[in-house]
């Protein structure tokens, strides 16, 4: 017997019985015989609960972690410190167990999170509807496309290069079914070419879509960028890293007409890429187009105040190939980690929070930028992240840096041929000052290591110094 | 009827905002440590936000006792029986919180290069491996995030498979039977949906399904055994039909509880499926997440798997095999999210799959079907019988619809009353309403982790019900009486809904 299953002997012949059959294998002679297995699985069979936590931490220890390489990696993700208490409450089993609330008496807990939540993100994003979270980012990028086709009638989407690369693919995968045009518009300088965005919008443009921050780190003026879709009646939409919104002007403040992002960096681990969630928040105009779970408030009949899933005549148990999306389970757990990491912060932490980020972020900068052989590839303003240009081949350069315990930055080549050798490097609260004059040190000598051995070291003409001024 | 009110009950609800207070707060972060600039110097200042958000001010233990507090206006599945059906509510265990929580795991970076994340990577190809063996169809990408994200992936996949063979298809199959996720993922791909009627033995209308296959066939989506609980034995002839004219077979993995070890929706012909970790492989709820929803397909799917595939490769001078991250996959549909999927997901499924291996997949399963069976007896008895009769009278697989049909003609009690009424009795209600074929529907799925005194104490619950209904149906109608709140009104949140608190400033 497997140690999650209570069925003794005795308790099967007395079931059986009740059944009224000689034994459970009668019960699955309702599959025809050839499609019956009639062998074991090709698989092991089961282990001990010891093993089976030495077989997985194993595994584990062939990773490197954050805890084993300080980690600037960003492009999305980042290395936060969660607080203890978001693992103390997201692991109690009254979280962590139940299904969708779709009995609201006995669901108040769940149902009460996320209208908090919800709460939450509209008053990061400025726009006074939100869900209850999407899977991730960008997804909710793709649901955001199909909410503007149906709101617009339209299947044409202009999109900023400066969009995550997950989210471009992301759309163009789900653009294959719901069948819409794609149209990119480049960067400049680091942001968003504001000309070719404003002469690619048009009468049949769905939405115009833009991230700020951008994957490149720049901060867009969204404001400016926006008016092309405004002018064209497409929705504007746009992604934003969450733990930016403390400082930024917030998407809805903008003229957004969808606010979404990936909430990772609020209370959720790496976790190799999830589960965290996405966020999505909207004009009220939009409120019956939404995607996903919303709570509502709501009286019991003796007039209590509770919560259930509201406006649930959007979703697809009730509406079916009419539902607005398709989505049922979502990230609800990931959903309360963040509720209670922001309650954590604090109206005050998190804009603290934003500031510190922008303070080290401005100093890891400069002090790569002072390095011999890193460039900055743009120097429009940023957050927590931004992008360098090395005088060496990136691969190499993050090899020699891993070596030195390091995880130095995201490399750009690949998603942006444009920047061969560009690197993305990310800050987060866990990044002291020292570990930021490590990396500077660590690339310094990689860079100068590879340069040398290709026979290329070009040095440049003055020893760089950190400069005091801004770079923004 | 309790004329008082429950100290949960009189404790109103309160959200986080109202307990905030100006001047109080958590959270104490580092100094900066660096030289500090105003912001405005490093970010334009019409870019800058002007007030920080209105997140509550409130210091830690009242935080902490806040949501302790919320969490106990939460029924879950630690704490009582769950037979929720589709939903596959079964024991989520411990081992596996711990083992995704190692920092090998949980503070591993997505971008990490592959090199330096082999144990995660070749945790994946395990985990693809053993759920393509589980299925019986041997490639598997692990990326949906769920099982409608499966879906919609499954659709595109077929549309990618019709398209390189110069074809385009319009429609989709899916029996009246199915789940909502079915038929809107068709719309989102781009398809349209047409409903194939139910035969009386609960299976797929052979004659409907006969009319209603033509070369415009994309796909039939089917689960198996079906939202009824009940597998349709002539899935042989269904899938030799759907694929003369071209279609593909796609299986809803939702109901795989069931055929674990014992039969393989690719040996039943389907060509793509979806699993449901957070149903079948022991991941928890979440209270509505994470999840995630893998697939896995035939041979000739394969070339448009979602990009990137996690694949192994032999090393060439005799070291060990190494594992990556595959790109270039030139007939790809792309991405369908961000990195590579839900992980942390895959770490407790593949514990589960440890854990219990060949010989214990085919016992949970077995034994779900036998306690199931063995509730659907007692409830064949006495007044349930009677009131409650079973939608469709053959042996289950590890589910069962019952009607509340008569229990509303003759008692006047609602299949939610009766759901309603279970709260103050301690147990989860059955899925209600749902399928929609069947009146009055309720959807029992006790799963194998649930003990016989758990499923008699359930089954003793309706009996006692459905007598006091009998002498007094009022109660049943205005249960519950012991939750945290009654009865709410749900038509209002949809018609003036609410969606956020009011905060002043
Ligand atoms: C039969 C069936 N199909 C599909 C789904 C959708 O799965 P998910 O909620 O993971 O998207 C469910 C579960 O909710 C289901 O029960």
């Amino acid at each position: 017997m497997t140690r999650y299953t209570s069925a003794t002997p005795d308790d099967r012949a007395e079931m059986l019985e009740a059944i009224g059959v000689e034994s459970a294998a009668d019960l699955f002679e309702q599959i025809p015989e050839p499609l019956r297995l009639g062998r074991p699985l090709a698989i092991p069979d089961g282990l001990s609960e010891t093993e089976v936590f030495d077989r997985l931490a194993a595994l584990a220890a062939r990773n490197a972690d954050a805890e084993k390489q300080v980690c600037f990696v960003g492009a999305g993700m980042y290395d936060h410190y969660v607080p203890a208490i978001v693992d103390a409450i997201t692991s109690r089993s009254e979280f962590l167990t139940p299904y969708t609330p779709y009995q609201p008496e006995i669901s108040q807990g769940g149902l009460q999170v996320m209208f908090e939540f919800q709460t939450a993100m509209s008053e990061l994003t400025g726009l006074p509807v939100s869900n209850a979270g999407l899977y991730e980012g960008p997804s909710s990028v793709a649901s955001a496309g199909y909410l503007a086709m149906g709101a617009t009638k339209r299947r044409r989407f202009v999109v900023s290069r400066g969009v995550h690369p997950h989210s471009r693919e992301t759309l163009a995968t789900y653009s294959q079914g719901y069948r819409a045009e794609i149209v990119e518009v480049g960067l400049e300088g680091g942001l968003t070419d504001a000309a070719a965005l404003a002469a690619a919008v048009d009468g049949e443009t769905a939405a115009v879509i833009l991230q700020s921050p951008n994957f490149l780190g720049a901060v867009e003026d969204v404001e400016a960028l926006g008016a092309a879709a405004k002018e064209h009646g497409a929705l504007l939409v746009v992604a934003t890293d969450p733990m930016t919104l403390g400082i930024l002007k917030p998407p809805g403040e903008c003229g957004a007409d969808i606010a979404l992002g990936e909430g990772q960096p609020l209370g959720n681990r790496l976790d190799f890429g999830g589960p965290s969630f996405g966020f999505f928040c909207a004009t009220e105009e939009q409120i019956r187009r939404m995607p996903g779970r919303i709570a509502g408030e709501t009286e019991d009949i003796d007039g209590r105040r509770g919560f259930v899933l509201a406006l649930q005549t959007r979703e697809q148990h009730i509406r079916r190939e009419k539902a607005t999306n398709n989505i049922c389970t979502a990230q609800a757990l990931n959903a309360l980690g963040a509720m209670v990491h922001l309650a954590w912060l604090g109206r005050h932490g998190f804009r603290e929070l934003g500031e510190l980020l922008a303070q080290r972020t401005a100093y890891a900068r400069e002090r790569l930028a002072a390095v011999d052989g890193v460039e900055l590839l743009h120097e429009a303003p940023v957050v927590r992240e931004f992008a360098v240009r090395l005088e060496a081949p990136v691969a190499a350069v993050l090899d020699r840096c891993a070596e030195g315990g390091i995880a130095a930055g995201y490399p750009l080549g690949h998603e942006y041929p444009e920047h061969e050798n560009g690197l993305l490097v990310a800050i987060t609260e866990r990044r002291s000052r020292e570990q930021i004059d490590e990396l500077a040190e660590v690339l310094g000598t990689a860079i100068a290591e590879i340069s040398s051995s290709r026979g290329s070291f070009s040095t440049k003409d003055v020893q760089k110094e950190p400069q005091a001024g801004g770079v923004a | 009827m309790p004329a008082s009110e429950t100290p949960m009950q009189r404790e109103r609800a309160k959200t986080i905002y109202e307990k905030s207070k100006p001047g109080r707060r958590a959270a104490v972060l580092p100094d900066a440590g660096v030289p500090e600039r105003p912001l405005e110097d490093l970010i334009p200042a019409n870019l800058l936000r002007s007030e920080p958000p209105r997140l509550p001010e409130i210091a830690e233990p009242e935080i902490v006792r806040h949501y302790n507090r919320l969490s106990r206006r939460n029924f879950d599945l630690d704490s009582g029986f769950y037979p929720l059906g589709s939903c596959t509510m079964k024991h989520n265990p411990r081992l596996n919180e711990r083992v995704a929580a190692l920092p090998g795991h949980a503070r591993l970076h997505p971008a990490q290069d592959p090199q330096r994340a082999q144990g995660a990577l070749e945790l994946m190809w395990l985990l693809q491996q053993s759920l393509g063996e589980i299925c019986g169809l041997p490639h598997v990408s692990l990326q949906p995030s769920a099982g409608s994200h499966g879906e919609l992936a499954g659709l595109l996949l077929t549309r990618a498979y019709h398209a390189d063979r110069g074809e385009q298809r319009t429609k989709v199959l899916a029996p009246d039977t199915s789940h909502g996720t079915n038929p809107a993922s068709v719309t989102m791909a781009g398809y349209e949906v047409v409903k194939v009627a139910t035969n009386e033995r609960g299976g797929v209308e052979m004659d409907d399904l006969r009319a209603k296959v033509t070369d415009e066939i994309a796909c039939l989506m089917l689960t198996n055994p079906n939202t009824l609980g009940l597998f349709d034995e002539n899935i042989a002839e269904i899938a030799a039909l759907i694929h003369e004219v071209g279609g593909t077979l796609y299986y809803d993995g939702a109901n795989l509880n069931a055929v674990m070890g014992q039969s393989r929706p690719g040996d039943m012909g389907f060509d793509i499926v979806h699993l449901n970790l957070h149903k079948s492989f022991s991941q928890p709820h979440g209270g509505g997440g994470p999840g995630a929803g893998p697939i896995a397909v035939s041979d000739r799917i394969e070339p448009y798997l979602p990009r990137p595939q996690v694949v192994r490769r032999e090393s060439d001078n005799g070291g060990g095999p190494s594992f990556d991250l595959e790109f270039d996959r030139p007939k790809s549909i792309g991405r369908l999210r961000g990195f590579q999927g839900n992980f942390g997901v895959f770490v407790r499924s593949y514990a589960y799959i440890l854990s219990l291996g060949a010989d214990g997949l085919a016992e949970a399963s077995e034994t779900a079907v036998l306690n199931a069976n063995y509730l659907k007896a007692r409830l064949a008895e006495g007044r349930a019988g009677e009131r409650l009769p079973i939608a469709f009278e053959r042996h289950c697989m590890h589910e069962f619809v019952l009607s509340g049909k008569p229990m509303k003609k003759e008692l006047g009690l609602a299949t939610l009353d009766l759901a309603k009424r279970l709260l103050d009795y301690g147990f989860h209600p059955p899925t209600v309403y749902f399928p929609l074929l069947v009146d009055e529907a309720l959807m029992v799925e006790p799963t194998e982790t649930e003990t016989k005194e758990s499923l008699d104490a359930f089954a003793d619950a309706i009996e006692q019900i459905l007598t006091e209904a009998e002498s007094d149906p009022e109660i049943a109608k205005q249960a519950p009486y012991t939750t945290p709140v009654r009865r709410l009104d749900e038509v209002r949140a949809t018609r003036r809904p609410v969606v956020r608190q009011p905060l002043g400033d």
